[in-house]
């Protein structure tokens, strides 16, 4: 059993929001998460989130992909069982083609979705955190793990407030 | 931000470059002509049409494939155009003035066209030849003497003036320019008006102008190009043309760009706007293999004689089979892994590099659809190739950038600015 305090600004706008992580950002306070309805344009930067590599698995699922089609069907028309097809080499490459492209776009896809299910820990049985029932509706929520951060309660509530947060919230998950 | 206004200032020094550029394609071609017809007697062997093979033929040839090429891009260019009023797009703000200006090359295209095909007709096209129709000849071709209707309506009992083919051309070319004036005399209004008017009668011409271009373009390819095979055919080349073009134009739209932006001009064209063509590039290169690719698999595995000999022309050819690799290896390879980063299209140095290829390969694809089937063994690569791609060129861009000159690069008050200034790509 862990337990986890979170405190969580909520806010109405988000260019308010936008600013207010910057300014809290700079004031020193690490913000664990920022949930809102929709996509804000620019908060990676002011989160000041690393581009994702997810691509970079992607293109590695795509090659492994492009291997594993080449392998299988060299094997299958060209070494397991020769057959004279429409009078082509025993290994025609270009017939190859369309198995190759499906099969690397599936493996690109399906690998590219599972590695962000594990390293976003997204699993059927998982528990997810629900900050605050209204990020699916209206509001933006900025939560800040206190674990994380050394300075007092009262003080992030000050900062929250100052920087435009229409409430200020605590949030206690106790957790397995 | 403030917006100022932009003007291109075609200056003196770059119209001597691009003077240079022409006048190195001519000597090179004169030279390529002269040492063909100094050592070239060997090479008069009498082909199919039953004259001899001279380096008028392979002149002729070299300035059809600039002919098409270029007014691939020209018109393509005013199509790129036309397709931002029609998708709403807003973030081509900045860059959308410059495929129009690719335009103004449509008048002198049409009309280079034209003369080259009374010129050269004959050396193209091996359905121009009279015997061909004539049933007591023994030249006679009952397959090509079923399709006659389609070149040489209303005069089919007599073959002589192609005249629907003609007649075609000229109403390509005009339709297209009266399009492009009128695309253009709106865009211009918007500088002045600003508001939405303009914008809404350029959407409205722009839908017009995208169904006649389906249409056209794809006529103007059988016509242009795949009728030099004329035994042949394949249902994809009007698609497979287009992708060609298209890709040419937006490669040569990116490069401009970068040029521009090299000279601190377009202010409100930032990495965003350039990851955005750059993805163009790389999703058309695509596109245009995959086009390549349908046309070609299925000849292939259905391997019947009539559909073959294109590809036996070609890829089982000593002297195309390489091209024929190297322009895979160009347009769909290189574009594809070397684009693929996204940093690679945010910034200008591997675009730099990839940009002027694809330009180049796609010349190589267009050299692909007609050398084979017009030379055929007489064909070769060389400076005859290479001076007249550089006059065409030099000449393009000359007509381009000092269309390009006379107006503002973008329109200050076009009502999609805004959006193209936050515009922003993951």
């Amino acid at each position: 059993m862990s337990n986890t305090k979170f405190i969580l600004g909520v806010y109405e706008d988000e260019d308010i929001l936008l600013n207010a992580i910057r300014s809290i950002r700079t004031a020193g306070v690490k913000i664990h998460e920022v949930y809102s309805p929709f996509p804000v344009h620019g908060i990676d930067d002011v989160l000041g989130y690393k581009r994702s590599k997810l691509s970079i698995v992607a293109f590695l699922f795509g090659l492994l992909g492009t291997s594993l089609a080449l392998i299988m069907q060299i094997g299958m028309m060209g070494i397991d069982w020769p057959m004279i097809i429409g009078g082509k080499d025993f290994i025609p490459y270009p017939s190859f083609v369309p198995v190759i492209f499906e099969l690397t776009v599936l493996l690109a896809a399906y690998g590219m979705c599972f590695t962000f299910f594990i390293v976003s820990d997204l699993k059927p049985w998982a528990k997810p955190r629900i900050f605050d029932l209204r990020i699916t509706d209206d509001k933006h929520v900025m939560a800040i793990d206190l674990d994380q951060n050394k300075i007092d309660v009262a003080k992030i509530d000050q900062i929250l407030k100052d920087n435009g947060a229409s409430e200020v919230n605590q949030k206690n998950f106790d957790e397995d | 931000m403030v917006i100022v206004e932009e003007k291109y200032d075609f200056s003196a020094k770059a119209k001597k470059n691009l003077i240079i550029t022409i006048g190195i394609g001519i000597f090179l071609t004169i030279l390529g002509i002269v040492s063909m017809s100094m050592g070239g007697h060997h090479e008069e062997v009498a082909h199919e049409g039953g004259h001899a093979f001279s380096w008028i033929n392979r002149l002729g040839v070299d300035i059809w494939i600039n002919n098409i090429y270029f007014t691939g891009i020209a018109i393509v260019g005013v199509f790129f155009f036309a397709l931002q009023y029609a998708a709403q797009a807003g973030w081509s703000v900045g860059i959308k003035r410059i495929p129009l200006a690719f335009g103004s090359w449509l008048p002198i295209s049409g009309i280079v066209m034209l003369v080259s095909f009374f010129v050269f007709g004959h050396d193209i096209f091996h359905w121009t030849h009279h015997d061909l129709y004539n049933t007591s000849s023994h030249e006679f071709d009952s397959i090509i003497n079923a399709k006659k209707g389609y070149f040489f309506w209303p005069l089919v009992d007599h073959p002589s003036i192609p005249v629907f083919f003609i007649a075609r051309m000229l109403f390509f070319f005009g339709l297209w320019y009266y399009l492009f004036t009128k695309l253009r005399k709106l865009a211009f209004q918007e500088d002045l008006e600003g508001g939405t008017v303009p914008w809404y009668n350029m959407r409205k011409l722009s839908a017009v102008f995208l169904v006649i271009f389906a249409i056209t373009s794809s006529i103007a390819a059988w016509d242009w190009v795949m009728s030099i095979d004329t035994h042949w055919f394949s249902t994809m080349f009007g698609w497979y043309v287009f992708a060609s073009w298209w890709v040419t134009t937006l490669a040569l739209i990116t490069f401009i760009t970068i040029y521009l932006k090299e000279k601190g001009l377009l202010s409100i064209v930032n990495e965003n706007h350039l990851h955005d063509i750059g993805k163009f590039v790389f999703a058309f290169s695509v596109f245009w293999a995959y086009i390549w690719f349908s046309q070609f698999l299925l000849i292939y595995y259905a391997n019947i004689p009539e559909e073959s000999i294109y590809f036996v022309e070609r890829w089982n050819n000593d002297q195309y089979g390489i091209i024929f690799f190297v322009n895979l290896f160009l347009n769909f390879v290189l574009p594809f892994l070397l684009l693929m980063p996204r940093d690679a299209k945010r910034h200008t140095a591997i675009l730099k590099i990839v940009i002027p290829i694809v330009i180049f390969g796609h010349w190589i694809d267009f050299y692909l659809m007609i050398t084979p089937g017009t030379l055929k063994e007489n064909g070769g690569y060389g400076l005859v190739e290479f001076g007249t791609m550089l006059i065409y060129g030099g000449a393009f861009l000359y007509v381009a950038l000092n269309s390009l000159s006379k107006a503002p690069l973008f329109a200050k008050k076009d009502p999609m600015l805004d959006e193209s200034l936050h515009h922003h790509v993951q």
